[in-house]
């Protein structure tokens, strides 16, 4: 059975930034984690291009700034959850 | 006259802008300042744990004009790093935000600006050399307690410099992209305000929206990023941005690629801005040579030449001056800003300039028949990733410590840490990880049947895969 377009991302979010399916929710931002800074946003986007074959937009990337945003921003992208 | 004692000099400019958009004018800002000074005594030390904000510069400056010697710390710094510094060094006071003064039990309140809070820490006095303005880390999160000694001379001399090959006048408008407690952060800050230019101060990142949104109301000028801010501005396509305002970009804190140099010059040339990618460290304050814009299509691997007031030359292994072009030897330099020399305990405070302003730098160089610099090597075993310094010998003792025999090595693109227990591998990555405060993609566990060593029983790091 394949993955969901929801599986697929919290798995991307939980290697990205090293986490436990716990830690999924409305408090997971920018920042409120040592994995989530600079250079793990920039590992997330990377990531989350490839899984889901898009190419972000600036105003995107910087506009992701949280677990629960971040699936709006897909969305634009055509992806369902 | 150095800048931190200048600040009259130019009164109602603009010094300080704060996210909140509060503001400080360069007479308020030394007002503030002087203010801050009667709290603290002579012959004392006062930790600083930095933010970008009003806050800590008042404090900062405070400490300069005063003339009370101050470490500069992150204010994120680790709970378990900053109980150690405070055994370690026993300051006077600490200038930090209020919500981490849990840290400091029983410390009392001195005073309090914002956020911040001047905690009284230790009593004693200490013998602290008059030269002695500032304590700098080097590697910042590999726990090591080692301070760079910085002095009045180095700051005033660094700061001149910068802001002259920089071209720094008063309607530029610096925006704060480093932390001030690193190096290259506060020359940002320390080359503007010796010109009487403001600085916006902010802890957002590039990769959040409300770094651009200040950005671009604030018409900030000049833009300041370590190798990887670049990978990042890059990827943002910040050439597609509407940033009307940018007309300066410098770069240190590591070598940015080639490549990239020349597609960011490429673009650069287009847009009329000057990009000057430069060369330096703590123990020579911060800056020891600049590209200038000019030459970085053509010459994008190279350090460019000395700042105003320095100069460089190359040694073999036997101490002789290497003068023909393209030869390799270390890199020394000799200028006002080359630092005092470190400091590992409270003790080495009193101690004078044991450099007498030559610096070997460490790095391995050459230089071609136009007189531009260029850095081919590191003879010493650290790298630089994500813009911080890691020294790899610390990292291995530091495994050791948790009885995990290693040997580290690595390039400024991943640390590898060979290791004989594959069992333990979650754990050193973890360790690692929270020590240095780096993202575990810079590192990679590297299992392996043993470790060489030679018959003295050092690491063959040849040996290694």
């Amino acid at each position: 059975m394949s993955a969901t377009n929801r599986e697929r991302y919290d798995k991307v979010i939980l290697e990205s930034l090293n986490l436990q399916p716990q830690d999924l929710n409305d408090g997971l931002i920018y920042n409120s984690v040592a994995a989530w800074d600079s250079v793990g946003h920039m590992s997330l986007m990377a990531a989350l291009e490839t899984e889901f074959d898009i190419m972000m937009e600036t105003d995107d990337i910087i506009a992701f700034s949280s677990y629960l945003q971040g699936l709006e921003i897909l969305a634009k992208y055509g992806i369902q959850f | 006259m150095a800048f931190y004692d200048n600040l009259d000099e130019f009164g109602h400019a603009i010094a300080l802008i704060a996210e909140s958009g509060e503001t400080l004018t360069y007479e308020e800002t030394a007002r503030q300042a002087d203010s801050f000074a009667t709290h603290i005594a002579q012959n004392r030390l006062v930790f600083i744990l930095a933010d970008n904000c009003i806050e800590s510069v008042i404090g900062y400056l405070g400490c300069l004009r005063g003339k009370v010697p101050a470490a500069l710390l992150s204010s994120n710094i680790h709970a378990s790093l900053l109980a150690g510094l405070l055994t370690l060094y026993r300051p006077n006071y600490i200038w930090m935000p209020r919500d981490r003064a849990g840290l400091t039990p029983n410390a009392g309140e001195l005073f309090s600006r914002g956020e911040y809070v001047l905690l009284a820490y230790s009593p004693e006095r200490l013998v602290v050399h008059e030269e002695l303005a500032l304590l700098m880390t080097t590697s910042g999160s590999t726990g090591s307690p080692k301070f760079v000694r910085q002095s009045y001379t180095n700051l005033e001399a660094n700061a001149a410099s910068i802001a002259t090959y920089l071209s720094v006048r008063g309607n530029d408008k610096a925006i704060t992209t480093l932390p001030m407690h690193y190096v290259y952060g506060l020359s940002v800050i320390n080359s503007h305000l010796h010109c009487g230019a403001p600085v916006v101060l902010t802890g957002a990142s590039l990769l959040e929206k409300r770094f651009w949104a200040l950005f671009q109301s604030q018409e900030a000028t000049t833009l300041s990023g370590v190798p990887y801010t670049y990978e990042i501005l890059r990827r943002l396509r910040w050439n597609r941005m509407n940033l009307p305002s940018l007309r300066v970009l410098t770069q240190a804190g590591g070598k940015l690629n080639a490549g990239l140099v020349g597609e960011f010059a490429a673009i650069c040339r287009d847009k009329g801005i000057r990009l000057f990618v430069m060369y330096g460290a703590a123990e020579a304050t911060a800056r020891m040579s600049y590209l200038p814009p000019e030459s970085a299509l053509d010459k994008p691997s190279s350090i460019g030449v000395p700042i105003p007031g320095g100069e460089f030359w190359i040694e073999d292994e036997a101490g002789n001056p290497i003068t023909d072009p393209e030869e390799v030897g270390e890199l020394f330099y000799r200028g006002a800003n080359v630092t005092l020399g470190y400091a590992m305990s409270r003790e080495d405070l009193a101690r004078g300039n044991e450099r007498e302003g030559i610096l070997a730098t460490g790095d391995m160089a050459k230089c071609d028949a136009d007189g531009m610099y260029y850095i081919v090597g590191r003879k010493s075993r650290f790298v630089k990733i994500f813009g911080n310094r890691i020294n790899l010998e610390e990292v291995e003792q530091l495994l050791r410590g948790i009885n995990v025999d290693c040997a580290c090595a690595g390039n400024d693109e991943k640390i590898r840490i060979y290791m004989t227990n594959a069992s333990k591998q979650e754990e050193v990555l973890a360790y690692v990880q929270q020590l240095t405060l780096l993202h575990h993609s810079a590192f990679q566990t590297v299992v392996i049947d043993s470790i060489p060593r030679n018959q003295a029983g050092k690491i063959i790091y040849s040996e290694l895969a």
